[in-house]
């Protein structure tokens, strides 16, 4: 295991997830561990998907790859994990604040189990109201649902909370 | 059960009947796309058919490299024919109209639900953890249909008649997924409870009768469907079967 200091760690780090630009996968939590085998020194790559389906994954893998042998250590390995399954929470205040600064609004807590979280309200990415509505569960994403401002008349992502 | 006590070709059939019900179930849904009510469900309906999708598609891997004999996972979704299928009837019937797709989401999901939650504790690690991930986004499909089924059922004149229709249609098909399998890393039977006070309480908040029980068709899980699965796969299966290998 390696540390987040690391020339891989940071390697691995900077790869964004590309259907939210503005995030790493560092920041995502989809990146879990980075390990260099002492004998042979291939890098070893552990990630966390965060939905089944998501078709970003593949793009990240490869992503990943190229970082890596950009940064001199070429034929890296990348395993995907499913457990612990993914939350939104595991998304950090850095990755929250570009969320918020690139006009999505971050999800609240997701809790562990049972039904789906309440989202009691989201407040404006761009103008900070908290009069908002769902236009719908499910946006342009797996990740998100939309939402319009009642105050600006804008409509807004929201990253929902899983 | 310890799953190394159970004969490979059981918990074949298990995992076949978990990854045929997401695939065929991500087949159907995907059909609503571009021809949906409005924008917003389209994409909802793609989301959810791509969660389906993403959950067969770990457990078609998972079927194959257990099975040992070097079919991956398109070999199974494109080669394999309708009698070698294991799901359920309900989720190979035609969408219908959007109430029938909205009743057969809602009874699959409140299925699905308790399903991969006890599965999530299950001997079987990797098992465990394709539920663990289809679980929470299971969770979102059962808000989905149950917020359409209320808005539907209890809506206007028609819309509560179509959604009654769609139930009445539907619920004989559910009996099938609670089929008794002592063997299964959970026996589906001792589901139904969970199943029915998730979906008791949105059908009467939808001021919707609760089908009595009676006729409850069967056969999916032993290969043998309705005329509908071979239209189905004839579908999906073709470019596959017409260009082996292809790719873009
Ligand atoms: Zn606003």
């Amino acid at each position: 295991m390696t540390t987040r200091t690391d020339p891989t760690w940071r390697a691995a780090a900077s790869v964004v997830d590309p259907e939210l630009r503005v995030l790493t996968i560092e920041d995502l939590g989809v990146l879990r561990e980075v390990a260099t085998d002492r004998d042979s020194g291939r890098v070893t790559v552990t990630i966390t998907p965060t939905y089944t389906g998501c078709p970003a994954m593949d793009v990240i893998r490869d992503d990943i790859r190229a970082a890596l042998a950009a940064a001199g250590h070429p034929g890296a390995e990348v395993v995907t994990v499913y457990a612990p399954a993914w939350s939104t929470d595991w998304i950090s205040e850095t990755g929250r604040a570009k969320l918020a600064a690139a006009g999505i609004a971050p999800p609240g807590p997701a809790g562990t189990t049972g039904p789906v979280p309440l989202t009691l309200s989201v407040r404006c990415p761009l103008c900070g109201a908290a009069d908002t509505e769902q236009v719908s569960r499910f946006g342009s994403t797996a990740c998100k649902s939309l939402w319009r401002c009642r105050a600006c008349r804008e409509p807004f992502d929201h990253l929902r909370a899983f | 059960m310890n799953p190394t006590d159970v004969p490979t070709q059981t918990r074949l059939d298990h995992l076949l009947g978990l990854a045929d019900d997401a695939l065929v179930a991500a087949q159907r849904l995907g059909e609503w796309v571009a021809a949906a009510p409005e924008l917003e469900e389209d994409v909802a309906l793609a989301n959810i058919a791509l969660d389906q999708l993403g959950a067969a598609r770990l457990l078609l891997t998972y079927a194959g490299e257990l099975e040992g004999a070097g079919r991956d996972e398109d070999a199974l979704a494109y080669l394999r024919d309708d009698r070698e299928f294991r799901n359920a009837l309900l989720v190979e019937l035609p969408n219908g109209d959007f109430a029938v797709t909205m009743a057969k989401l809602l009874f699959v999901s409140a299925y699905q639900l308790p399903l991969y939650t006890a599965l999530t504790g299950c001997t079987d690690e990797r098992l465990a953890a394709i539920a663990g991930k289809a679980r929470k986004e299971v969770a979102y499909h059962l808000d989905h249909a149950s917020l359409w089924t209320v808005r539907l059922g209890d809506g206007t004149e028609e819309s509560h008649r179509r959604m009654q229709a769609a139930v009445d249609e539907i619920w004989p098909y559910t009996h099938e997924l609670f089929t008794p399998d002592p063997a299964a890393p959970v026996d589906p039977a001792g589901l139904r409870d969970a199943f029915l006070a998730a979906v008791e309480p949105v059908l009467a908040t939808a001021t919707l009768d609760r089908p009595a029980d009676g006729w409850a068709p069967s056969g999916g899980r032993s290969g043998l469907h309705t005329e509908h699965l071979s239209y189905l796969l004839a579908e999906m299966q073709v470019l596959h079967r017409a260009h082996p290998g292809a790719r873009w």
